[in-house]
C-alpha cells in the first residue's frame, strides 16, 4: 500500500439530484498508467474533472502526495489535462500555446524556447512552432496538446477521452504514442476512455465502473480472463453470457447440459451468471445427415467430450469473415452463440460445440443494484 | 432591354434614397442664404458652426454621452452575457425574448416611460430632500438602457461559440479565473464585443426621441439641437452640422461594417 499518488476516499457528487458518483474510493499510485473505463454516464469524466480540480465532490475528500486537495482551485493543482477536444487556443500559434503555463510560472524565454523545442521533439512534431491550430489535423492537434501540458512538469497527467475524434488508424499509432511518452516522461497517467480495447492496450490498471460505482479494479489480464461480474464480461470484449446453474463445485448446467469447470465455492443448486468469450468455443462438424449412433457423429462427440464432458449440438446461422478470424452465430438450445474460429465453417454446418472448463467463467448474479457496486477492498 | 429597365430602375431608386442627403450636403456648402438661390461654394457655415458655442456643447454632450453609454451598456452586456450563458435553456429563451422587447418597442413609448421614471423616482427621492435633475445624467442612463439588448445580441453568439475547455485548460495550466478570461475568452469573442460597442455608440449618436424625453432644459445633444433650431428657421449652419452628424455616422457604419466582416469570417468552421 505504499507511494499513493493520489487518493480518492468516499467521493460522492450528484448533479441536480442525480448521483453520479457513489462513496466511490480508488488511489492511484505513482507511475501508474490507469485507466477509467466505462459506458458513458458512468461517472469516469466526473471522476477525472475531481482530481483536475473542475468540479468539487458533494462528499469525501482528494489526497494527492499526502495532501488535502479536494477545494484547491485547478491552476494551483500540480496536474494537468488534455481534454478531449483538445481545447487548444485558437488566436495562439503551436509555440505560444505550448509557453502559455511556462509564462505564467515566470520562466526565462531561453529555458520556454529550449522547452517548447524538447516538448515539439517528444510529440514527433518538430518545426511546427509557427502554425496555427487550425492548420493542424486532429492528431497534431491531440499531440500539440500533450504537448503543452506536459511542459509543465506534472506529477499526474489527466487524459480525458483525447483520442475519441481520431480516426481507427490514427488512435492505434497515437496508443503507441502515449505509451512511448509515459515511458519517457516517467509521470503517472490517469486515462479516461469508454474503448476497451484502449484500455487494455496500454494500462497498467483498469477501473471498470458503471452507474457512478467500480465493478472492477484490476490489470488488463484480470479484467479480461476473471471478470467480476456479468455487466464487466459484456464491457470487455464480446463474451456468451447465459444463465446457469451451479450443481456443485466444477460442476456447472446450462440449458440442461452440464458442464466440467474449476470454479468452486459457489455452493450448490445455486443459480449463476455463465460467461463464455468466443474465442473459447470449438467446434466440431458432424456430418449433413449423420445418424446419433453412426460412427461419424460417435468420433465427433470422442473429440468434443475430450474437452469436456458437456457439450452442444448446433447449426451455424451466420458467418461474417474479419480478416485475422471468422465471426459465426450457431444457433444451439434455442440461443444464438458467438463464437470466433480461424477455422470456417460454412452456414447450415451441423457442429459439436464444446469449451475447455478453463475457459468457463462462473459469476454469482446480483441480488441488487447495491450488489453490482463490488466492495472494494475485496479485490486489493 | 430588360437589363436597361432594371438599370434605370436601380437608379431611380438611389435617387430617390440619397438625392435628400445630397441636396443638403450641397447647401451646406451654398453662399447664399436662401436655399432657392446657388451663390457659390463656401466653408462659411462650417467656420460658423465650430465658433458657435451652443453647438459646440452639443457636440461635446452627444460624443460624450455616446462613448459612456455604449462603454458601460457594453460592459453590462458582456456580464449579462456570461449570466445568460450559465442559465437553463429555457430560461435563456425566456430573457433573451425579454431583451427583444426594448428593441421592437416604439422609442416613443420607451422615451416617455423613461421620462415617467425619472419623475417617479425624483418624487419618491424628494421626501428626503433629494431632487432628480433632467440633463447629462438622465439622458446617459436612458442611452444605456436602450443600447443594453443590442451590446447582449452582438456579444451572445460569439459566446457561445466558445468551447468552455479552452477557459477550463488555461486555469488548468496555471492561470487565474481573470487571467484565463482576458487571454483566453476574450480575444475569442472580441469582434462580437467590438461591434456591440460600435452599434451602441452609433444608435447612441443619432438618437433623438428618447434624448428629447429624458433631457432637461437647457441641455442639447447635436440631434435636438438641430430640432430646437429647425424650428425657430433654418439657419445654413444646420446644414452643415447635419452634414458632419451624417458623415460621422456614415464613418461608423463603414467600420462597424468591417467589424462584422471580420466576425464573420472568423466564425467559419476550421475544415480538419
Amino acid at each position: 500500500m505504499s507511494n499513493k499518488l493520489i487518493d480518492l476516499q468516499h467521493i460522492t457528487k450528484a448533479f441536480d439530484g442525480n448521483v453520479v458518483l457513489d462513496d466511490l474510493n480508488l488511489y492511484i499510485r505513482e507511475n501508474e498508467f490507469l485507466t477509467l473505463l466505462g459506458p458513458s454516464g458512468c461517472g469516469k469524466t466526473t471522476m477525472l474533472r475531481i482530481m483536475g480540480g473542475f468540479e468539487t465532490p458533494d462528499r469525501g475528500s482528494v489526497i494527492f502526495d499526502g495532501k488535502d486537495i479536494t477545494s484547491l482551485a485547478p491552476n494551483k493543482r500540480q496536474l494537468n489535462t488534455v481534454f478531449q477536444k483538445y481545447a487548444l487556443f485558437p488566436h495562439m500559434s503551436v509555440a505560444e500555446n505550448i509557453a502559455f503555463g511556462l509564462r505564467i510560472r515566470k520562466k526565462s524565454e531561453d529555458y520556454i524556447r529550449d522547452k517548447i523545442r524538447y516538448a515539439l521533439k517528444l510529440v514527433n512534431l518538430e518545426g511546427f512552432e509557427e502554425r496555427t491550430p487550425d492548420s493542424l489535423s486532429g492528431g497534431q492537434q491531440q499531440r500539440i496538446a500533450i504537448a503543452r501540458a506536459i511542459v509543465n512538469e506534472p506529477k499526474v497527467l489527466l487524459l480525458d477521452e483525447p483520442l475519441g475524434a481520431l480516426d481507427l488508424k490514427l488512435r492505434q499509432d497515437m496508443q503507441y504514442e502515449l505509451i512511448r511518452l509515459k515511458n519517457e516522461l516517467g509521470i503517472t497517467f490517469i486515462y479516461v476512455t469508454h474503448d476497451q480495447e484502449e484500455a487494455l492496450t496500454m494500462s497498467d490498471t483498469i477501473v471498470v465502473m458503471n452507474q457512478g460505482y467500480i465493478q472492477q479494479i484490476g490489470t488488463p489480464e484480470d479484467i479480461y480472463n476473471e471478470p467480476k461480474n456479468a455487466f464487466v464480461a459484456d464491457f470487455i470484449g464480446d463474451s456468451n453470457i447465459i444463465d446457469g446453474t451451479m450443481i456443485q463445485d466444477q460442476l456447472v448446467e446450462i440449458f440442461g447440459v452440464r458442464f466440467a469447470c474449476v470454479d468452486t465455492g459457489f455452493g450448490t443448486m445455486k443459480p449463476v451468471d455463465v460467461v463464455i468469450r468466443p474465442e473459447d468455443l470449438e467446434l466440431i462438424p458432424v456430418g449433413e445427415d449423420a445418424e446419433p449412433d453412426s460412427p461419424a457423429y460417435q468420433t465427433a462427440v470422442s473429440r468434443a467430450t475430450q474437452i469436456n464432458p458437456g457439450f452442444f449440438e448446433g447449426t451455424v446461422s451466420h458467418v461474417i469473415f474479419k480478416g485475422m478470424h471468422y465471426e459465426m452465430e450457431v444457433q444451439a438450445k434455442g440461443f444464438e452463440w458467438l463464437v470466433l474460429s480461424t477455422r470456417l465453417f460454412q452456414v447450415g454446418t451441423r457442429v459439436l460445440m464444446s469449451v475447455d472448463p478453463y475457459n468457463i467463467q462462473i459469476m454469482n448474479k446480483p441480488e441488487s443494484e447495491d450488489e453490482m457496486a463490488v466492495k472494494l477492498d475485496e479485490h486489493l | 432591354m430588360k437589363k436597361v429597365l432594371s438599370r434605370i430602375y436601380l437608379v431611380f431608386i438611389f435617387i430617390l434614397l440619397y438625392a435628400p442627403i445630397a441636396v443638403l450636403i450641397v447647401l451646406s456648402f451654398n453662399k447664399s442664404k436662401t436655399r432657392a438661390k446657388w451663390g457659390g461654394w463656401t466653408l462659411e457655415w462650417y467656420v460658423k458652426m465650430f465658433q458657435d458655442q451652443a453647438i459646440m456643447s452639443a457636440l461635446y454632450n452627444t460624443l460624450l454621452i455616446a462613448l459612456l453609454s455604449a462603454l458601460i451598456a457594453t460592459i453590462l452586456g458582456l456580464l449579462a452575457s456570461f449570466s445568460l450563458l450559465s442559465m437553463k435553456h429555457r430560461t435563456r429563451g425566456f430573457v433573451l425574448s425579454l431583451l427583444d422587447i426594448p428593441m421592437l418597442n416604439a422609442e416613443i413609448v420607451t422615451g416617455i416611460s423613461l421620462m415617467l421614471i425619472f419623475i417617479a423616482i425624483g418624487q419618491f427621492l424628494s421626501h428626503w430632500g433629494y431632487t432628480i435633475e433632467f440633463g447629462m445624467m438622465t439622458v446617459l442612463i436612458g442611452h444605456i438602457t436602450f443600447n443594453i439588448p443590442y451590446t447582449v445580441l452582438s456579444i451572445m453568439p460569439k459566446l457561445r461559440q466558445i468551447n468552455i475547455s479552452t477557459y477550463e485548460a488555461a486555469l488548468d495550466l496555471g492561470a487565474s479565473r481573470w487571467l484565463a478570461f482576458r487571454k483566453v475568452i476574450l480575444p475569442d469573442i472580441m469582434s462580437g464585443v467590438l461591434s456591440g460597442f460600435m452599434l451602441a455608440f452609433t444608435l447612441s449618436l443619432d438618437d433623438f426621441v428618447i434624448t428629447h424625453f429624458t433631457k432637461g432644459p437647457g441641455f442639447d445633444t447635436l440631434s435636438t439641437k438641430i430640432y430646437t433650431e429647425v424650428r425657430k428657421g433654418i439657419k445654413p449652419e444646420m446644414y452643415a452640422l447635419s452634414t458632419l452628424l451624417f458623415a460621422s455616422i456614415l464613418l461608423l457604419i463603414l467600420i462597424f461594417g468591417r467589424a462584422r466582416r471580420k466576425t464573420a469570417a472568423s466564425s467559419q468552421p476550421a475544415v480538419y
